[in-house]
Order: C-alpha cells, then sequence, then structure tokens
C-alpha cells in the first residue's frame, strides 16, 4: 500500500506504542501536523507555548514512565528551541525522539527560510540522528531512531525531515525487527568479572554503595534494595539516583556530593570500597577529584564504557545493565563483615544531620519541602528546576519511589521543571505531580501556565520565591564579598548601585506570580506567613486543577552544607562561613 | 605521543562530521585522516593520526566506538602494521638541479611525474619517515607546493 511520508511518520509512531506528542507547528511540518490532526483518536498532542517546553515536556513523561517521549517543531527557529531540551536529555540519559522539519530537500544549503542545519547543531547533544532525504528510508529511521532512544544508555534522537519528503509517498512495508550490524549495546555484566567484584566486597572493611541514575533508569530498585540489605553496606545517591532507595531506610546515607549529607561525604572520603552502580563521578558528586575517597578501590558498574575511568581510574569495571549485574551479584553476595564500619556511619549520621534554623516569622524553603513530604509520605512525582529550592528539595523529601524525583542534574536547566512536570502529569494523569520552582527559574518557561489551563493539566507549581537567583547569590556571598552582581530579581533603574542585601525600603517583586497564575486562569496563591504553608499546601494537594503557589521565602537562606567548587568532599562548609 | 586508529563506519552523510567533532570537542588536532570506501561499497574506512596522552586516547577510543555509524575501531599504535602515504611535490628545478634533484627522487624510489622548464612534480609513495626525509632532501631547490594524502595503514598478520 502506498503512504504519504507523513503517513509513514504517524504509522510508525503508532506501532512504536507513542500515545502523546508535544509539539509547536510551523511551515515546514504542517503536512506531517494536517496527517495528525486525523488521528486525534489514537494521539494525543499536546500544543505547547515554546518548543523548548515541548523538549522538556518529552523528557518528563519518559523519565516518569521509561517510555520514549516525542516532540515535534518546524525547521530553522523551532528546531534551535528544541537544543537546551535535547542536551538537557542527553546529560542525563532520557529516552526520545525529536522530529523537526525541514526545508524541502533541494533547498536545502540555499540559506532557505527557516532554515538551519539541525542534524549538525545537534551531532554532540544527541545520542544519535539523521536527515531523511528519501521518503522510502523514513519508517526504518523512525524504527531506528526508538531502537536507539530506548536501549543501552538511552539518550535522545533527533529526525529531521523536509517537508518534501513528508508529502512524497512509497510503498509501505512495516519492519518488524530492527537489526543495525553497528550498534549492539553491551547488556550483560561479564560474569568473572562480577565474581571478582564480590570477593572485593566481601575483603572489603568500609565498602560504600554509589548509587546513580542508571538505577532508576534500569528499574533496579528492587534489585539494589536486595543488593543493600543482603550484603548490609551502606548507600548513597546521586541527585538523579534519589529514589533508588527510600532515603529512610536505615542503610541509606541520602545524596553525596557538593550539597549531600555530611556523612554521605564522610563516609565515601573513608570508605577503602566504591561500589558504583549506574552513577558518573560526576564533578558535584567527587568535588576535589585529586582527593576523592583517596583510600577507596573502585568497583563501576555502568552500560555505558565511555563513562568507565573518564574521571575517576576504576580498578574493577563492569559494563552491563545495572539490573542485570545486580541479579547477578545478588546471587552470590554474603553478609559483609563490617559492624565496626556501619556503627562508625550510624554515628556519623546523627552526629551530622541536615539541619535548619526554623523560624515562625518568615518561611523557610526547607519548612515548605518538610511539609510538602509530611502532607504526601512521598508518594507524588517531584520535579525541580535548577538552583537553591533543587537543592532543599533533594535535601528534606524524603525520596520513597524510583521516578519520583525528575530533576535537570547534568545540563542544570533552568526551566526544566515546569514543562517536564506538564509531560508527567499528562503521563501519570492521577498522580500528584508537583513542580518546586524558585522565581527565576519559574519565568523561563512560565508561558506554559497557557497551555496546562488549557488542557487543565493539574501540575502544582511551588515558587520558593526569594527575590533572587539564589544559588548564584549564595556562591557571592560566600565567596564573592556579598557583592549581588547581576543576581536581585528585583533590583531596579533607581535601586543605589552596589547593593548587599535586602531592605524594607525595597521595590515589590516582580511579577506577581498570583495574578501571573490569575491571567492565565490558573488558581494563584501567595503564602508570606510560615503559619499558613500547611494548610495552603493541603488545600492546594486536593484541588484537580492546575494550581501555583507564591511562598515568599527567607530571602538570604543558603543552602548547606557544602563543598566549595574545587574542595575535597569533607571539607565542607556546614555552618557558612565563620 | 601520536595515536593511529583505523575506524570502519557506514558509507554515508555525515559519519566524518561525527568523527572530526569527537577529536575536536576535547580540543585535539587530527595530524592525518584519510577515508576511502572498503571492498564493500557501503562501509568506508577512515585512518586517523592524532597526538594526545593515553588516558585521553583511550577515551576517544570508546567515544568513537560508542557513534552509532561507528562499526570498528582497531587501535594501530602499537600492533605490527604497513603503513604508507602518497606525496605530491612541485619543485624548483633548473636545468643546473634538475639532474641532482632526479638522483635524489631515484635514491628515494620515487617518481618524477611531470617535468616544466623550472618545475618538477615529484610523486613519492611510502612510510611517514621517508616522506619526511624526502622532503628534507628536497627543501633546499625550494619546494612550491606539497600535497600529502595522509597515512593508510594496515595490520601485518605474522
Amino acid at each position: 500500500m502506498k503512504k504519504t511520508g507523513s503517513e509513514i511518520i504517524i504509522d510508525t509512531l503508532l506501532d512504536e506504542g507513542v500515545d502523546t506528542i508535544f509539539g509547536y507547528p510551523g511551515g515546514s511540518v504542517i503536512s506531517l501536523f494536517d496527517t495528525l490532526y486525523n488521528f486525534s483518536d489514537k494521539i494525543n498532542f499536546y500544543l505547547v507555548r515554546h518548543e523548548q517546553a515541548a523538549a522538556h515536556a518529552a523528557d518528563g513523561y519518559a523519565r516518569s514512565s521509561g517510555k520514549t517521549g516525542v516532540c515535534i517543531a518546524t525547521s530553522g527557529p523551532g528546531a534551535t528551541n528544541l537544543v537546551t531540551g535535547l542536551a538537557t536529555a542527553y546529560m542525563d540519559s532520557v529516552p526520545m525522539v525529536a522530529i523537526t522539519g525541514q526545508v524541502a530537500s533541494k533547498m536545502i544549503g540555499n540559506d532557505a527560510f527557516q532554515e538551519v542545519n539541525i542534524t549538525g547543531i545537534t551531532y554532540p547533544i544527541t545520542k544519535h540522528n539523521y536527515l531523511v532525504k528519501d521518503v522510502k528510508d523514513l519508517h526504518r529511521v523512525i524504527k531506528e531512531a526508538f531502537f536507539i532512544a530506548r536501549t543501552g544508555r538511552p539518550g535522545p534522537v533527533l529526525i529531521d525531515v523536509p517537508s518534501d519528503v513528508q508529502k512524497a509517498s512509497c510503498e509501505f512495508k512495516k519492519i518488524t525487527n530492527v537489526e543495525m550490524r553497528s550498534y549492539n549495546p553491551t547488556i550483560k555484566g561479564n560474569i568473572k568479572q562480577i565474581q571478582k567484584a564480590v570477593q572485593m566486597i566481601l575483603h572489603a572493611k568500609k565498602p560504600i554503595i554509589y548509587a546513580g541514575n542508571g538505577v532508576i533508569i534500569s528499574g533496579s530498585q528492587n534489585e539494589l534494595k536486595e543488593f543493600v540489605e543482603k550484603s548490609g553496606i551502606p548507600v548513597t545517591m546521586t541527585l538523579l539516583g534519589l529514589g533508588g532507595i527510600p532515603t529512610d531506610h536505615p542503610l541509606s546515607l541520602s545524596m553525596l556530593g557538593m550539597h549531600g549529607t555530611a556523612y554521605a561525604n564522610r563516609a565515601i572520603q573513608e570508605s577503602d570500597l566504591i561500589i558504583s552502580v549506574g552513577a558518573r563521578f560526576d564533578d558535584r558528586v567527587t568535588g576535589k577529584l585529586d582527593e576523592f575517597a583517596p583510600h577507596a578501590k573502585i568497583i563501576h558498574i555502568d552500560i555505558d564504557p565511555t563513562s568507565i575511568s573518564k574521571s575517576v581510574n576504576v580498578d574493577l569495571p563492569i559494563v552491563g545493565d545495572a539490573k542485570g549485574v545486580l541479579k547477578e551479584l545478588n546471587k552470590i553476595i554474603k553478609k559483609c563483615d563490617i559492624k565496626n564500619w556501619v556503627d562508625y556511619v550510624s554515628d556519623l549520621k546523627k552526629k551530622y544531620p541536615l539541619s535548619y534554623t526554623k523560624s515562625d516569622k518568615v518561611i523557610k524553603p526547607q519548612f515548605v519541602i518538610e511539609t510538602l513530604y509530611d502532607l504526601t509520605k512521598g508518594d507524588a512525582i517531584i520535579v525541580t528546576e535548577v538552583g537553591q529550592h533543587q537543592m532543599w528539595t533533594a535535601q528534606f523529601y524524603k525520596f520513597q519511589k524510583a521516578r519520583s524525583l525528575l530533576s535537570s542534574g547534568g545540563l542544570g536547566t533552568m526551566g526544566y521543571g515546569f514543562p517536564a512536570a506538564m509531560g508527567a502529569q499528562v503521563c501519570n494523569p492521577d498522580k500528584l505531580v508537583v513542580d518546586i520552582a524558585g522565581d527565576g527559574s519559574t519565568q523561563m518557561n512560565i508561558q506554559e501556565l497557557a497551555t496546562v489551563a488549557n488542557y487543565q493539566i493539574p501540575v502544582k507549581v511551588l515558587i520558593l520565591n526569594n527575590g533572587y537567583l539564589g544559588m548564584v547569590r549564595q556562591w557571592q556571598d560566600l565567596f564573592f564579598d556579598k557583592r549581588y552582581a547581576g543576581t536581585c530579581l528585583g533590583r531596579q533603574k533607581n535601586c543605589k548601585p552596589v547593593c548587599a542585601g535586602p531592605d524594607k525600603k525595597c521595590p515589590d517583586m516582580i511579577p506577581d506570580f498570583k495574578k501571573v497564575a490569575e491571567a492565565y486562569s490558573v488558581k494563584g496563591y501567595r503564602v508570606d506567613d510560615p503559619k499558613d504553608v500547611k494548610s495552603v499546601l493541603k488545600e492546594v494537594i486536593s484541588i484537580k486543577e492546575p494550581v501555583v503557589v507564591d511562598f515568599r521565602i527567607e530571602q538570604e537562606e543558603n543552602v548547606l552544607p557544602m563543598v566549595p567548587a574545587g574542595a575535597p568532599l569533607d571539607k565542607m562548609l556546614e555552618h557558612g562561613l565563620s | 605521543m601520536k595515536y593511529l586508529f583505523s575506524v570502519l563506519v557506514e558509507n554515508h552523510a555525515g559519519v566524518l562530521a561525527r568523527v572530526s567533532q569527537l577529536f575536536s570537542a576535547r580540543g585535539f588536532n587530527i595530524t592525518s585522516l584519510t577515508v576511502g570506501e572498503t571492498e564493500d561499497s557501503t562501509i568506508s574506512r577512515m585512518t586517523i593520526a592524532v597526538d594526545g596522552d593515553e588516558r585521553v586516547m583511550d577515551q576517544v577510543k570508546k567515544q568513537l566506538n560508542k557513534l552509532i555509524d561507528v562499526i570498528k575501531v582497531v587501535d594501530l599504535t602499537n600492533v605490527p602494521q604497513v603503513e604508507r602515504e602518497l606525496v605530491l611535490l612541485k619543485v624548483n628545478a633548473t636545468r643546473q638541479t634538475r639532474s641532482e634533484i632526479i638522483e635524489i627522487v631515484d635514491v628515494f624510489r620515487s617518481k618524477i611525474v611531470h617535468v616544466a622548464s623550472n618545475e618538477l612534480i615529484i610523486e613519492a609513495v611510502g612510510h611517514m619517515i621517508k616522506i619526511d626525509a624526502l622532503i628534507k632532501m628536497l627543501k633546499p631547490y625550494g619546494i612550491k607546493e606539497l600535497a600529502r594524502t595522509g597515512q593508510v595503514c594496515m595490520a601485518r598478520t605474522e
């Protein structure tokens, strides 16, 4: 049977089980959108208000479910607007397929209207990409794209389809099996290496498990829990590994790294064996590399060989999917004889707990997060933007389950949270989805209030509003002599040139988020008094529609503990600089 | 240290850009690169020579393998192999110097492929070291133009 390129695209998407697409139309995807229009009973299309949001929404959809997210944009600016979303997904290994329109084949290279070489631009930020110049290749390419996106170490794949290819037609025959001679990711860990690992583990006196996003992606939280409990080894998590094991598990040390817990950082520095599962020794985790865990040997389980020995030297690499490797480990692992070490680590937990100065006069951001946890008990999908609020969330929300935290860990993309929350909510209509945001990040994709209002996507946006780009302000406070250059979001024309903090004369914050929400027909709240935090949160959670809450928080609250950039993990600031 | 990789890749548009991007993204200069079809016309072979340290090259090798369009990466740096390069040289040659140059060319078992009243074009094939030596010998006469293909390489089985 003959089909047009657009029909082949939609057919192949359906074949891949796609039922949700986020996107934005334009000149070179008109025919694709026209075909999509015929399938509105099978595919829910969400019109966002900026292509970047389409990419983040597809990302949130994927992270919350493990399915592959799909977004569509037009050529030129539509395609370049996807770039940040693709880079975000690439850094955090999110399975995603982005389809972009391209100018007609014969115009490519002519600087045509809305032409950009998007495959060239996205080489370094996609797992793979395609420019399809022949309609006959379209079905195979899309099948390959999904195969590549979701297998091995997942990642985004972009398919660029010129407008004439969408209109051209050819004989259509379904491929059932995707085979690629040049792409065969290693899934199964080498059994000899696994046996060696067990020997190393049983001989260690101070072992620690360091779990990352790979645990979440491979769906191995049960296997990890079994491994932790069978061996009795304490476990710490990266930001994206949170939920890999319940934060309040007796052997959990919560998050490590720059804003990790003091006990996790101290424990890993003193350990003699690190068992890394699906983590990549990111610089925000290791601190000063030369002084990272100086006494530890390292076992590194990762599906991506390029992650191994990239920043730290690994003593025993195991290339393979975390789930399979953990299963094999669990077959032969025994209880480790490490009572002294576990007692010592438990003492560290008691000695250096996460804490903050409570207040009944001003809202403390940590208090908002704690209250949210008390009200939800971990049964929610928490999405964050990037900055202080992200770290407070990681520290004070006790994540219980995998895929309950969606956050831009690698790229650190402000503006990620709100559209990603949208995607997660669409994928999980019955779950509570909360975007914890800052006043800076919120404004980077605030236009999506229109999308959540139109489609009644009941995302809850909690803005921890301190009037600053807080994370940078914190660095200025600690390391730049309180010179708040470019970080005050309330700064106006008649402010004095140098300002070292807020006072009563400061002008009102712009915008008024409650009013902004209301302008978009979204319910808005403003909370100034700590006494109201719980009741408002309770009310907001019960509302089955989108809500924005503007929490006016302590303006100069810092995220602590903190490992200054370039310092070793055990040189933490626990109470600020004295 | 100089590293030499022989890389089998899918023979289609964009593959060269992906491969070279890996090197440039890490700030490494490719000293020589040759690409051509293999016995299978759907596969091309790239021979890449690059300077760098071991740790980085290890990473580059893995990154090359990670590229979807790369079928196989062979590190030829420390294996017995045959290495060849072709060079064309346009050299000043007057009536007085011509015979001297021809003598040098003969010693290097190279060929004169073009003669004009005041210049010669020389074709030389060989190991990079030989080519470098030839260039050094011809330099005093004045090299007007020089084109090198870059190395191609094949592992030897004993």
